[in-house]
């Protein structure tokens, strides 16, 4: 419907349209679209799995910090059970998970709102992917080495 | 009725919209919902989570930075540490910001997820009913938490409370 009113307007518009998209292997069925078994749609799939992950962590987070209200030596109790490696660990995936969701996110919304943002929605991906490791590297390193060192 | 392949629309719906498939059907062809819908709810719904994120990928990681990088990392965590932050207002407001904001973008997202893959009306409406009772109760939980929490808590020991709340066990709370 868009199109249709934009190629009325300006004849030019077609011919643009037509350079700008991205190019797609000819074959028949699900193969060849944008999406299946690519960048696209692994980003989603991880989308969701973090999402639902934090998620889940996020309800008994308030949970264990709702304990403050009980008492000190509630709180205290629980978080030392909290201060032991396979905690340690679980929580350096779970900053793992947050910033690849919060990188996707604005990958996300760069697809959506930015005009180019489709047609380098593969190269922003491996983006999300560099900067999350980026960050994520030395945040494990100095991480575990607080979880596994003496204090 | 040619159909339309089942793609990930809800997460990247801008590179769905390339005008590119030939299995799209005419305009023309008659377009019927089951349910005509009166509002923009979805479309709210979806701003909502772009609004949102904006505003989570600062709080989120700005609340990782603070509590799990600065000072000793994690170790750091003990209700001295939570009570620290609390007694000022600015972290009151950043937590109560990062709660109500994280609990509806999250719930919204689950909701996506249930009415994805939950095929019977049965079964999503008790998904559903199960996600917005553990959205209620974590929401109301977290807001009386950070609005009634008391920083020096009379008869609690010393040596787990803030300095601020000085040596004595009968510390008067701030404020």
């Amino acid at each position: 419907m868009a199109l249709i009113t934009r190629a009325a307007k300006e004849p030019s518009a077609p011919a643009r349209t037509r350079r700008r998209l991205p190019s797609i292997p000819v074959v028949s069925g699900p193969a060849g679209t944008l999406y299946r078994g690519r960048e696209g749609m692994w980003s989603w799939v991880g989308h969701r799995i973090t999402g639902v992950l934090i998620f889940v962590f996020l309800l008994v987070h308030v949970l264990d910090t709702s304990l403050v209200r009980v008492s000190p030596e509630a709180y205290d109790a629980v978080i030392a059970t909290y201060k032991n490696p396979v905690v340690g660990l679980g929580e350096a995936g779970l900053v793992a998970a947050v910033l690849f969701h919060a990188f996707n996110g604005v990958r996300i919304m760069l697809v959506d709102f930015w005009r180019q943002g489709a047609r380098y929605q593969r190269q922003m991906f491996w983006g999300v992917v560099g900067l999350s490791g980026l960050l994520f590297v030395p945040f494990l390193v100095r991480h575990l080495a607080v979880v596994f060192g003496s204090h | 009725m040619t159909a339309t392949l089942p793609g990930p629309v809800g997460a990247t719906s801008g590179a769905g919209a390339v005008p590119t498939s030939p299995a799209l059907d005419s305009p023309r062809s008659p377009y019927v919902r089951n349910k005509p819908t009166r509002s923009n709810y979805e479309m709210y719904a979806w701003l909502f989570m772009r609004l949102s994120g904006v505003l989570l990928v600062v709080l989120v990681l700005g609340h990782l930075l603070v509590n799990l990088v600065m000072g000793d990392g994690i170790n750091q965590i003990d209700f001295a540490f939570v009570a620290g932050k609390w007694a000022s207002p600015f972290w009151q407001v950043w937590d109560l910001a990062m709660l109500w904001l994280a609990m509806l973008h999250g719930t919204n997202g689950v909701r996506t997820i249930i009415n994805d893959y939950a095929e019977r009306t049965a079964t999503r409406l008790w998904l559903k009913l199960g996600l917005y009772t553990a959205f209620t109760v974590t929401v109301v939980l977290g807001t009386l938490v950070i609005f009634t929490f008391d920083p020096c808590p009379v008869g609690a020991s010393a040596d787990l409370l803030p300095e601020f709340c000085g040596t004595t066990s009968a510390a008067t709370p701030l404020g």
